[in-house]
């Protein structure tokens, strides 16, 4: 136990030793000094004079935005319809990608194809070597559908959907079907993952049981795999459905469809007390999803 | 289960359906479809100019083979730093907020009022979409790092201080009680009785949230609250897919990276 002797010379307590604090306080110099560099970065950055007058800004856009229009609600519509399928065919798309992909990413359902040395010579070092650490597995031995599959979970998971808004807008153009895929495209990621991870997880020996019936391969999986990560899978697809609902509100400010294109357009015409129904709108559909989504999850678990 | 034996032998077995009640079952599949037609038909894909732009999907893919970080080096250099530097002050300053809070949120700690309020806080904060709140902040406070910095330490609020909340519900009361009877003042309380159950969980959440905000970030500039989002925004309007896809290989890079080092920590305290 750590103790020190006090200027009365007895000895007390104290929580950590020498090395134990100084270690502590070298840390939270660090973190001291990189919050105050990055303060005075956002500081030179920012029009100090713009931040002293919010208060006031704040109050006027306040007194604009009040009362909502809401007479504008009737034009609303077929925004909440789009905002709506956007996240529902979104998720549907998202599951039937996903499913496969985690399947091929679960440790104990992947296909293990071992490589032809010959093959392997084409990859390079590094990248076997990145492979053997993230995957625990020598693509000598396991193959690369593991590694892929894993791949896709990541590039798909690590850009937001805003980003893959922003790409199809440019390459399918603007409207619905934009923020449909840029749902779904993101979402792969998000179920393959906790999928796989329910894969992982399940018990072995109802597996064995079923497998020695003499069962085939599909019949293990529809009967000894499939019952246990059924209520795994619901649950997942209704959390991302909830995700869902609340990202699609803002994918039309980068012109992919739904309530969120109304929300840019009255932005750019400072039309505030729309701004303030459509706001009223989202917050509604976010709570109603959540809703939604907590009674379907407490139904299955 | 009136079936006898007799009645069984000679026929197959058939998996039993999902959903017993038929009426149910073919009224959910019927529906089902229904909505999936009415959904589909609204879509109006124009597939004209989706094959117009596969051109432009391929060379964002053949921009990957061979990203552009030199063109465009200085804006991308600005926009890393400013998304880095608001990551760190946001979560600096949402953990110092959240701390509090989440003791206010913990029905076993808080008097019933500050529940109430800290809850609020919490669910107001949940409720709020990121990029609607940086809309709001750029309007009041003006383009720049500061609105996104705000946006930030706003949300890290809500998540923070409701997972640690509800993992101060969940700890040893005993642990707490034994600090308490040795006359502890209250501060002397949570700093020795709760504190210690509630910090690996802690130390995780901040870690996973510094993780989450870098990738906020990321696109908080799409709507002029500083970043890199800006940068990428620009680049996508330019059609210039060089550069997007070099932006796009550096957050990723910083995402993996920062997951991998986050998932070390959280492992080794947890």
């Amino acid at each position: 136990m750590p103790t020190r002797i006090n200027s009365k010379n007895v000895k007390v307590w104290q929580v950590r030793d020498r090395n134990g604090q100084l270690l502590r306080w070298a840390m939270w110099m660090t973190a001291a000094i990189l919050f105050y560099l990055s303060w005075m970065k956002i500081s030179a950055e920012t029009t100090w004079y713009f931040f002293f007058d919010a208060p006031r800004i704040a109050a006027d856009i306040g007194t604009r935005a009040f009362p909502p229009r809401w007479e504008y609600i009737t034009s609303l519509g077929k925004p909440i319809w789009d905002t709506f399928n956007i996240a529902t065919l979104g998720t549907v798309i998202a599951l039937v990608i996903a499913v496969p992909v985690a399947f091929l990413a679960a440790q104990n359902t992947t296909p293990k194809i071992p490589l032809h040395p010959w093959a392997v010579g084409f990859i390079p070092p590094f990248v076997r070597k990145f492979i053997m650490t993230t995957t625990g597995e020598d693509v000598y031995s396991a193959g690369l559908i593991r590694p892929f599959a894993l791949l896709v979970i990541v590039s798909s998971r690590s850009i937001n959907s805003l980003i893959w808004a922003l790409l199809l807008v440019s390459i399918v153009g603007p409207g619905v079907f934009a923020g449909l895929l840029a749902i779904s495209i993101r979402s792969i990621g998000f179920c393959a993952k906790l999928l796989y991870e329910a894969i992982e997880e399940i018990d072995a020996t109802q597996v064995e049981a079923i497998r020695a019936t003499g069962a085939s391969g599909w019949q293990v999986m529809v009967y000894g795999i499939v019952p246990q990560i059924l209520p795994a899978f619901a649950g997942i697809a209704v959390f991302r459905w909830d995700i869902n609902i609340r990202e699609s509100t803002v994918l039309g400010l980068v012109g992919a469809g739904g309530i969120g294109l109304q929300l840019q357009g009255s932005l750019n015409i400072l039309a505030w007390p729309q701004v303030s129904l459509i706001l009223v709108v989202i917050l509604v559909a976010v709570i109603l999803g959540e809703w939604i989504s907590a009674k379907v999850r407490a139904a299955i678990i | 289960m009136s079936v006898t034996l007799q009645d069984r032998v000679g026929k197959p077995w058939r998996k039993p359906h999902f959903i017993s009640n038929p009426f149910l079952r073919w009224g959910l599949i019927i529906a089902t479809v229904i909505y999936l037609i009415l959904a589909i038909g609204s879509l109006e894909v124009s597939w004209e100019r989706v094959y117009l732009g596969l051109e432009r999907g391929w060379r964002f893919i053949v921009g990957f083979s061979q990203p552009d970080f030199i063109s465009r080096w200085p804006d991308i250099y600005e926009g890393m730093i400013e998304s880095v530097i608001m990551t760190i002050t946001s979560t600096i300053v949402g953990i110092a907020i959240s701390i509090p809070i989440a003791l206010g949120a913990a029905s076993n700690i808080a008097p019933l009022p500050v529940y109430l309020i800290c809850r609020g806080i919490i669910s107001i904060s949940r409720a709020l979409n990121e990029i609607i709140v940086a809309i709001l902040l750029v309007a009041i406070f003006g383009f720049g790092p500061l609105a996104g910095f705000l946006t930030l330490s706003f949300a890290t609020i809500g998540f923070l201080a409701k997972l640690l909340a509800e993992d101060i519900e969940d700890m040893n009361k005993s642990q707490a009680e034994a600090i308490r009877s040795t006359g502890a003042s209250w501060l002397q309380w949570v700093n020795f009785g709760v504190q210690p159950q509630v910090m690996p969980r802690l130390i995780g959440l901040s870690i996973y949230r510094l993780d989450i905000n870098f990738r906020e970030s990321a696109v908080l500039g799409l709507v002029g609250a500083g970043g890199i989002g800006a940068t990428l925004n620009t680049a996508f309007d330019r059609y210039e897919f060089d550069t997007v896809a070099a932006i796009l290989i550096m957050i990723i890079v910083t995402v993996m990276a920062l997951e991998f080092i986050s998932g070390n920590i959280r492992a080794r305290v947890q």
